[in-house]
């Protein structure tokens, strides 16, 4: 049966992606999730990771899911060693066994890192959250919390929503006037997924939903919606970038570790981990928060970065007191029962 | 004799004949044999399968099965699942029985894992040392849940896929209302691969057909002006649609311009706009090979029937389009088993309601690791498909038959 199993992931490699190559030819690869932040990373780590060291190293993107890492490790001699990943994908893979686990001395012990990033199979990369947002030179008086992005009278207009259920039923939740601490109590609690569709249900008419992370600003940007529930980095990526008002509520935010992994089998495994060393250094680390505005995950790294972006990022403390972490074992568990709820629900 | 002789390097002829043929195309199936019918088919056979329980606990597969289902198993089971438990602690084969475990029951997943961690020494109570660990061992349903997952043979997934489930005593009832969503899905793709069937030729048609009968130079520009977007990327002419029908996009801003709306209207993030989207990324679909049936067609025909007192109308009806209907169907049948595997395009331009079977497919396949209903729900797929195949070849079978 295993046999048969390794056959049928296999043949799904095969058919779903790319030949690999010849594994042994083949250079150091790592793996993030595109856009402008990897335009950050390759900046800040993959361009002097090479220079310093002499080893090239491939990029390529990916926009998740721990399935195509299964296919790669199951066909054997996998095309990707080094992968920032999300923490589910990191639970996930870990419990199959898909990463190779890093020799946390060598990255300069544990506690060199906030609680979040530490595991058995990878290393934090950056600190991220969804939070709300809104176009302050649409909106005078902005929204304070998530029950004035629920309360259409006094603030008019569309608001856009991750399509799924990821952080919208915790965000109906706090809405409803549960704190952002005990959200996953109630969820998790008979009744409590019951409650989070109802809330939902309220505002449902005025939903528009995304599906990519650039969305929210688009959306906000053409007057399609007035306020988003966002990814944090995108909205000042915004007014950076594109001279955009965009505000942002830290109150009620979600914020979520991702994690550098190096995956199992991977011919290139010592430069792998020896990039993901480099990666996550302090003076290394502490350069891509001004250019992502994502946290850092190593704490001297933190400490070290330039404090006129620091107000921008989820790792300000100000910003993490009123913020709730992502329960990764919650959404592992009931990610396909609530998705399949969620499906019913917005399409009824 | 004579005609033995001669009929004998013939036969061997043609003999090496058709195996010179049969090798020319020995690369071709080879690869279609390796990278298209033998992996869909190793995936599709998941369907039916169910290994990751009994891989990870294959003795306690084999006591639940023998197990009534009733209550609780004996505490013998419990006991020898418990022995499992530590033998499979962190292995590689607990985590696809907690996934398939997770899929059944929400929260399968961490309690399996947990309950691995926190293992210990068995006693004479093996139930009562699983319940000390976590009070839900005492639940009758968990056990339910695993004698479903026993394997190695399981209908688990095909009725899931259906909205059904068996219920803790075996018999087949409905999904719960929260969870029932995939007949829904299911009659939502194949109806909007219709409807966009549908656009594609009424709006194809006539493009083809101007195509067709222009001068050479101007069809030749046409042609490009259908085949470019053709040959751009799906996304990118997704995308695309997302600048022009947006709520202050191009044409909201042409009509509310001319006063034909005051109010934008709600063209994209709906319904509408996966039609729109869909429609114009799949009319070259359409219109190719109508084209290519239209172009063998003269004009005498029509000439000959309209001469012969026909209405214009009436010859086209009687006359020329029943001999485009080879181009009508191969465009049709290609626009529409295109369209109801599409995910890229609903994904982008669509609403909560707007979503088609691909995207669970994906879904379960690369976010959950629940291959088995990733498969059925593609099997399923894959037989409507077939079936609409079959039921459109016996009518356009049949005139030609009665030719």
């Amino acid at each position: 049966m295993a046999h048969f199993s390794k056959l049928a992931a296999m043949a799904l490699a095969m058919a779903g992606m790319a030949v690999a190559t010849a594994a042994s030819a083949r250079d150091l690869t790592v793996v993030a999730w595109g856009g402008s932040t990897q335009a950050a990373q390759k900046k800040v780590y993959y361009g002097p990771f090479s220079s310093q060291t002499g080893i090239p190293v491939l990029e390529d993107s990916w926009s998740g899911g721990v399935g195509i890492l299964r296919a790669k490790v199951q066909a054997g001699q996998p095309n990707w060693d080094v992968i920032q990943v999300e923490s589910d994908e990191l639970h996930i893979g870990c419990d199959e066994g898909l990463y190779e686990k890093p020799d946390w001395a060598a990255l300069g012990g544990k506690d060199a890192f906030m609680k979040d990033a530490v595991s058995e199979c990878g290393v934090g990369s950056v600190v991220w959250s969804v939070a709300l947002a809104y176009d302050a030179d649409r909106l005078k008086e902005g929204p304070k919390s998530w029950a004035d992005f629920w309360n259409v009278q006094q603030f008019p207009g569309k608001r856009t929503m991750r399509r799924g259920p990821k952080y919208n039923l915790e965000f109906a939740l706090m809405a409803d006037g549960v704190p952002a601490a005990d959200v996953y109590k109630v969820l998790r609690a008979p009744g409590g997924a019951d409650r989070a569709f109802a809330k939902l249900e309220q505002l449902k008419p005025h939903i528009v939903w995304w599906t990519a992370g650039g969305q929210p600003g688009q959306l906000m940007a053409s007057g399609e919606v007035s306020m988003a529930a966002s990814y944090t980095s995108r909205m000042f990526a915004a007014r950076r970038d594109d001279k955009r008002n965009f505000q942002v509520v830290w109150a009620g935010s979600i914020y979520a570790v991702d994690h550098w992994v190096v995956l199992r089998g991977s011919p290139n495994r010592d430069k792998a981990m020896q990039m993901v060393q480099f990666m996550t250094r302090p003076d290394i680390q502490k350069e891509l928060p001004p250019l992502s505005f994502q946290g850092a995950t190593n704490l001297e790294a933190a400490k070290r970065t330039d404090p006129s972006v620091m107000s921008s990022l989820p790792t300000d403390p100000a910003n993490l007191a009123v913020a709730a972490p992502l329960d990764v074992e919650f959404w592992v568990d009931n990610i396909e029962q609530l998705t399949q709820r969620f499906n019913a629900w917005a399409s009824r | 004799m004579a005609a033995g002789t001669v009929r004998a390097p013939a036969g061997r002829s043609r003999f090496r004949l058709r195996l010179g043929a049969w090798l020319l195309i020995l690369p071709l199936f080879l690869f279609a044999a390796g990278t298209f019918v033998i992996p869909i088919g190793l995936m599709l056979v998941r369907s039916v399968q169910d290994p990751d329980f009994a891989a990870a606990f294959p003795r306690t597969a084999v006591a639940l099965a023998a197990w009534d289902g009733r209550d609780l198993p004996p505490d013998a089971t419990a006991r020898t699942f418990l022995a499992e438990l530590q033998a499979a602690r962190g292995g590689d084969r607990i985590s696809p029985a907690a996934t398939r475990l997770n899929a059944d029951l929400a929260g399968f997943r961490s309690l399996l894992l947990r309950t691995a961690r926190n293992a210990r020494a068995v006693g004479e109570d093996g139930l009562g040392t699983l319940a000390a660990i976590d009070a839900r061992w005492a639940e009758p349903g968990l056990w339910a849940a695993m004698r479903r997952a026993a394997g190695p043979l399981t209908d688990y997934f095909l009725l899931a896929a259906i909205d059904l489930q068996r219920t803790d005593d075996g018999s087949i009832a409905a999904m719960p209302e929260t969870r029932a969503v995939f007949v829904d899905v299911f009659i939502r793709t194949l109806w909007i691969g219709f409807v966009v069937t549908a656009f594609c030729l009424v709006l194809g048609y006539p493009v083809a057909y101007l195509i067709a009968n222009a001068p050479a130079r101007w069809a030749n520009l046409l042609l490009v002006v259908v085949l470019i977007p053709f040959w751009t990327s799906v996304l990118v002419r997704t995308t695309a649609w997302v600048v022009l029908l947006q709520r202050d996009g191009l044409v909201n801003g042409l009509l509310r311009w001319s006063g034909i709306v005051e109010q934008p209207l709600a063209l994209i993030y709906n319904r509408t706009g996966v039609l729109v989207a869909m429609v114009h990324v799949l009319l070259p679909l359409m219109i190719l090979p109508l084209y290519s049936v239209m172009k063998g067609i003269g004009p005498s025909p029509m000439r000959a029937a309209m001469s012969l007192g026909a209405r214009p109308l009436e010859a086209f009806a009687r006359v020329y389009l029943p001999q485009t209907r080879a181009g009508i169907a191969a465009g049709a049948l290609l626009v529409y088993i295109s369209a109801i595997g599409y995910y890229v395009t609903p994904e982008l331009v669509g609403g909560g309601g707007d979503q088609m079977i691909s995207y669970f497919i994906a879904f379960y396949t690369n976010r959950t690791l629940n291959w088995g209903l990733a498969a059925a729900l593609s099997l399923i797929l894959l037989l409507a498909t077939g079936l609409l195949y079959l039921a459109y070849a016996r009518i356009e079978v049949r005139p030609e038959a009665g030719k």
